[in-house]
């Protein structure tokens, strides 16, 4: 029930989900059921070696094939802009990296399996594939480059021949702090040193990526649909910089979108290829990817090699940290890329302890493999990851409790600037260390440990925290640290006559349930049922220029958007209001829906002020124009500082290797709350994803630089029967200080702190059983993996 | 090409088909009913379970010759004949069991089918019958609990709610 | 896929007669066949369905003079083999049937269509090896000593139809799967059989060869059928398939592990 003077159905209450009841009807929007009139099919005849130098591509024989439209080549795209990147990072000596060029179709060089050389337009899809095979293509193979450490020490095999090395950058963070933590580490009674990878995963959302290309020969005006988290930002990139479009005739339309991960953030080369070519072809051009094709055309995530070091003194006050990271760019600049290993990563290397000495060292690397960029988390699983195992290990290393260890070097008093770059504005990690304790009850683990003991299976416990930056961004810092982009939100909150809303956001929604959650905020601002707010986005020709949904950004951003406008609603409205009861504005009130008149008895419903706006024959039409709608942007002050506390216990079959997550606990600390129900939801699945990560999953290549797991008979997705129930917890609540809503963002929680937590149970597991000198093992922790780490 | 009668959601369709066409293809080209997804090429995902006579098959992995003659089900045809919800579709939605709702038709095409042969599976049982259903969203925490609410079990005192 | 017609004929000679030319290719349950046509990994002019032959539609007991056995129609699905052998002599055999793929491929696919296809990680190709069963064909009867001839590969001639398998009924039985996580399917998988003659063990998914009996096993267990019998054993790694999922080591491992299981389960 709500508490008193809240509406139903109002912030803190988990309404069901508006958007189910398609979903669950099988009435849904995706891209995939758009279909035009007269529409033809796009087959990408992409490479099959890593790497080589494209001698020629013969469409002649296959141009003439039955229902082929046309074929294009690396050749009709020249003098089109190239796929840019959306982030320039300064290295460490001041200069800026090398950014190479990335052609819409391959010009002169293939440089991943998958890259496309051709584009067969066709009346059938099958057509356009018979047509791909008649292609003549001519490649020279040259040897992969895929080794990070062999790709910067040989520079005489590049991915890029006009760039000086296979280095993109080398980037310093603090870099003034750099001698300072060096004399820090030699100094030190205890260093505890881990090497690790961060395995390359797929983001692998069940919606395949779509793309359909619509020219109006007509008005000139073109239309993509595409499965993109950021409609707006594919427009801005696609429209002005790949093919000179200006944005009053181009419109990006993202309808119902399968899931995205971050990998529907990036701007593709299949969704310019469709809007070109529809225009070329004057025919709408639809793609639809096949799974084999996500494999080798979706961008991938994570991939890091790490050295970290950790130095404490004898008493396990942490004293400094120092990493060395080569993080993997793969063939080309994705749109977003070289910001993940950067300011998503090193910026949060102080995670939740108050080590006073930091330098991050990040060298990201060309590989003849499928551009890398943001995954769930995106950088900052990475930073986690890394943080948490070190601190694991030191514990194991100097015979300390890891929880007490923890414990002891928490920060505790906010705001906290960290010496990596940012101010925690608020957060209490003993409370919620405190509460992980009583949900995972950790005080029965020896009990539980015994039990598996008599089942002959070894038991372990792996307790980690986490801190993540959300809320991206402040734009004139992000601006800074290079950005191309702002990061701020819109939204548009329009008032009908009848008082209903529809608030239009530039935020998207697939699968977050923003269409039930953000009328929760602006229903309770008003005080009317939330089913009186309907929210729109998705269309750039409908929706104000917005940013888009990753970062676990959209409540805090977009949310917060959406309250600015919404005051500008009620304060206009408030004076339409006192207009009408013949009183002074300041002494308006609006509450359950009416306003009323302080210390009187005069009242007026909402609808009839939204009803005077429109039918403007008793208003102020001298103070105030008629209508209510207003429109805000939103530019946040600072990230938002999520945090939490994880646990997980797994068994590990000493026969096998194979490792089960007997139970997952996390207490998460998001600030306040508007949809607990979907809030659970996100930390689910976010678990879901890091056990993936930790247990199964693996993007694989081999020396060739073919994608060994290449599709789901090799990369193996968790099945509902690779996890347990999770209990999760997120009654620890300091609100954020600088949101209007207090909210910190939840999307990305339970992928960042959960890899640690399984590794650390198995690692623990190992060690109690004997296996004492088995201090890591690298995700997937796979059977395989597991049994030849205590059979070595 | 040839013509391929069959009765889907109770309704009887004829089309055309190819040898190749399957009967993914079929329903969501030819027939319009664009509920049933395809979400990979190795008949693992499961977005594209219906029934066919009965029985859950991938449905991009039949061709829609194969399904000639056949009584096929599909999402678009699970809901109560006045438009509502059925049982196991409000489970999802009373239990949070979807998100994105890409894998969600194929779901509850599989629901259907366990609840047909196991009127109350256990969580195990509900957990292995999920083998050929894939989800990237829910971590299957409340897919699992809303089946076992579809089953008439109570569930309130499963973790985190 | 390339384009290809279909036909349906009702009966097996009518198959092998659509069979006749060569570009032509038999479809049964099509669960690993379409995703290889989606590949285009094969273009059959047409695909001969035998969906349609009743005559390979039925399961039951019979006797002969080696004692009893199942005889199982080719075009079974797995779900039914599991359906009508829950109860019984052979419940080992529904739980095989009734944990390959998933549900909605059990639906579909058969056992004839596993047979013809021989991958080296099914699990009926070791079921019908451990039981030194029979695989019947319109034109003859073939041992299963004879019929798996390494990946992908069978006795099957040309134009050859699966009709029958016969699959001989032991005293006890028991299948171990230990499933590669991606595809679900045996990463290894044993097949262990104790006959009043003998004990016979078959291992699936280990090895580059395909299918395989494991002889010494089979001879520790003919004189003592415990665990404790395999222990010493040791499972020669030479053969075994190395790839992302496993080492030689660690499939040769897996081999004797889950033998052992098998034989704990079936005791």
């Amino acid at each position: 029930m709500p508490a008193d003077g809240a509406i139903e159905g109002g912030l803190g209450a988990s309404n069901k989900r508006r958007e189910d009841v398609r979903f669950l009807k099988g009435t849904g929007n995706y891209t995939d059921d758009i279909n035009m009139r007269g529409q033809a099919y796009v087959y990408f005849l992409r490479s099959e070696v890593a790497h080589g130098r494209l001698k020629s591509v013969d469409t002649t024989e296959a141009s003439a094939m039955d229902g082929v439209v046309r074929i294009f080549t690396g050749a009709d795209f020249e003098g089109v802009g190239g796929i840019p990147c959306g982030w320039q990072i300064t290295d460490r000596f001041g200069e800026v990296m090398q950014e190479p060029a990335h052609p819409v179709l391959a010009q002169g060089k293939v440089r991943h399996v998958g890259d496309p050389i051709a584009a067969v337009v066709a009346d059938t899809l099958e057509q356009a594939r018979d047509a791909a095979e008649a292609i003549e293509v001519d490649i020279e193979e040259l040897p992969a480059v895929i080794n990070m450490k062999d790709a910067l020490a040989d520079s005489s095999n590049k991915v890029h021949d006009d760039l000086t090395s296979n280095l993109c950058y080398d980037w310093g963070f603090v870099e003034e702090n750099r001698d300072a933590v060096d004399a820090a580490i030699k100094g030190a009674h205890h260093v505890t040193t881990l090497e690790l990878v961060n395995n390359r995963l797929i983001a692998n959302p069940m919606e395949p990526r779509v793309a359909v290309g619509d020219f109006n020969s007509g008005t000139g005006d073109h239309t993509l649909y595409t499965t993109s988290q950021n409609p707006h930002v594919i427009r801005l990139l696609m429209g002005a910089f790949v093919l000179g479009i200006p944005e009053h005739k181009l419109r990006v339309v993202s309808p119902d979108v399968g899931g995205g991960f971050g990998t529907k953030i990036f701007h593709y080369a299949e969704e310019a290829f469709c809007t070109f070519a529809a225009k070329a072809c004057d025919r709408p051009v639809k793609w639809t990817s096949t799974r084999s094709e996500a494999f080798v055309s979706d961008a991938h995530g994570r991939d890091h090699v790490t050295k970290i070091e950790l130095a404490l003194d004898k008493d396990g006050n942490f004293l400094a940290l120092r990493t060395d990271t080569h993080a993997n760019m793969g063939a080309y600049l994705s749109t977003f890329a070289p910001s993940v290993p950067t300011w998503l990563h090193g910026t949060l290397m102080a995670g939740n302890y108050k080590t006073p000495l930091i330098y991050v060292n990040v060298k990201a690397v060309f590989t003849n493999t499928v551009p890398v960029d943001a995954y769930r988390g995106a950088g900052r699983p990475e930073a986690t990851f890394q943080l948490e195992r070190v601190v694991d290990k030191a514990a194991r290393e100097m015979g300390m409790d890891p929880i007490a260890l923890r414990r002891q070097n928490f920060i505790t008093e906010f705001p906290y600037a960290t010496p990596v770059a940012v101010e925690y504005d608020t957060g209490d990690y003993e409370a919620t260390m405190a509460k992980l304790e009583d949900i995972a009850d950790l005080a029965g683990f020896e009990a539980r440990r015994e039990d598996s003991a008599n089942r002959g299976m070894l038991r372990g416990l792996g307790v980690n925290c986490y801190i993540e930056a959300c809320g991206i961004a402040p734009s004139n810092l992000v601006g800074q640290l290079g950005a191309r982009a702002g990061l701020y939100e819109s939204a548009t909150v329009r008032v009908n006559a009848t008082g209903g809303l529809v608030v239009m956001t530039g935020s998207h929604s697939h699968g977050q349930g923003h269409e039930t959650a953000f009328p929760q905020v602006i229903a309770d601002m008003i005080g009317i049922n939330p089913n009186m707010v309907e929210i729109v986005h998705g269309d750039t020709a409908k929706v104000p220029m917005g940013m888009g949904t990753y970062g676990s950004r959209s409540l805090a951003v977009g949310g917060s958007a959406m309250v600015k406008a919404t005051e500008k609603i009620i304060s206009k409205a408030k004076k339409i209001a006192a207009h009408l009861m013949e009183a002074s504005d300041a002494d308006i009130e609006l509450a359950n829906g009416e306003f009323s008149v302080a210390g009187t008895d005069k009242k007026v419903a909402w609808g009839d002020v939204t009803l005077a706006a429109y039918v403007p024959h008793n208003y102020p039409l001298e103070d105030i124009e008629p209508g209510l709608e207003e429109t805000a942007f939103y530019d946040p002050a600072n990230f938002t500082y999520p945090s939490g506390a994880y646990a997980c216990e797994v068994e590990v079959d000493p026969d096998t290797g194979k490792v089960t997550i007997a139970a997952f606990a996390a207490a998460d600390d998001f600030g306040n709350i508007v949809n607990p129900m979907i809030v659970d939801g996100q930390v689910h699945g976010g678990i879901g994803q890091g056990i993936g990560q930790a247990l199964l999953e693996q993007a694989s290549y081999n020396s060739d630089g073919q994608l060994v797991s290449g599709s789901y008979m090799d990369y193996a997705m968790p099945r509902a029967d690779d996890v347990p129930f999770y209990t999760v917890d997120h009654s620890c609540q300091t609100p954020c200080t600088h949101n209007p809503l207090g909210v910190k963002g939840c999307g990305e929680a339970g992928a960042i702190g959960s890899p640690p937590a399984v590794v650390n149970a198995v690692v623990d597991a190992l060690q109690r059983a004997g296996h004492d000198s088995i201090t890591h093992i690298d995700m997937p922790l796979s059977p395989s993996r597991v049994w030849s780490a205590m059979n070595s | 090409m040839t013509k391929v009668e069959m009765t889907v959601n109770g309704k009887a369709v004829a089309a055309d088909a190819e040898g190749r066409t399957l009967l993914s293809h079929f329903l969501r080209e030819e027939l319009k009913l664009t509920g049933t997804h395809v979400g990979c090429d190795t008949s693992q995902c499961g977005a594209c379970v219906v029934h066919v006579n009965g029985e859950a098959v991938k449905s991009c992995t039949m061709f829609a010759q194969e399904a000639a003659g056949a009584d096929v089900r599909t999402i678009e045809g699970m809901a109560e004949s006045d438009g509502s919800l059925s049982v196991i579709q409000q489970a999802f939605q009373d239990h949070h069991g979807l998100q994105c709702g890409f894998c969600t038709p194929g779901m509850v095409m599989s629901t259907a089918a366990l609840l047909s042969e196991n009127a109350k599976p256990t969580e195990t049982e509900v957990r292995e019958y999920l083998e050929g259903n894939i989800c990237r969203c829910t971590g299957y925490h409340n897919i699992v609990k809303a089946i076992m609410a579809a089953s008439g079990q109570d569930v309130s005192d499963i973790a985190a709610e | 896929m390339y384009e290809f017609d279909i036909e349906k004929p009702s009966t097996v000679e009518a198959a092998v007669a659509a069979l006749a030319d060569g570009d032509n290719m038999a479809l049964a349950g099509g669960q690993t066949l379409i995703p290889t046509l989606k590949q285009r990994l094969a273009a059959p002019e047409k695909l001969v369905s035998l969906s349609g032959i009743d005559s390979l539609k039925h399961i039951g007991m019979d006797s002969g003079p080696d004692g009893d056995f199942w005889r199982i129609g080719a075009g079974m699905t797995h779900a039914h083999v599991a359906l009508e052998t829950e109860d019984g002599n052979f419940t080992t055999l529904s739980r095989v049937a009734g944990n390959i793929g998933d549900p909605a491929v059990r639906n579909r696919g058969t056992i004839g269509g596993s047979l013809a296809n021989n991958d080296p990680s099914a699990d009926y190709p070791a079921v019908v090896l451990g039981l030194g069963g029979t695989v019947v064909t319109n034109r003859r009867e073939i041992q299963s000593g004879d019929y798996f001839q390494g990946l992908f590969e069978t006795a099957l001639e040309e134009g050859e139809i699966i009709t029958e398998v016969h699959l001989p009924v032991p005293e006890i039985s028991n299948y171990q799967k230990f499933v590669q996580p991606a595809s679900r399917f045996a990463l290894v998988g044993v097949f262990v059989a104790k006959f009043a003659d003998g004990v016979r063990v078959a291992v699936t998914g280990a090895s580059e060869d395909g299918v395989f009996r494991w002889s010494e096993a089979e001879t520790a267990l003919s004189g003592d059928f415990s665990a404790s019998a395999v222990e010493d054993l040791q499972m020669e790694d030479g053969h075994m398939i190395e790839d992302l999922h496993g080492t030689r080591a660690y499939r040769a491992h897996l081999v004797k592990v889950m033998t052992r299981r098998a034989i704990q389960a079936a005791v």
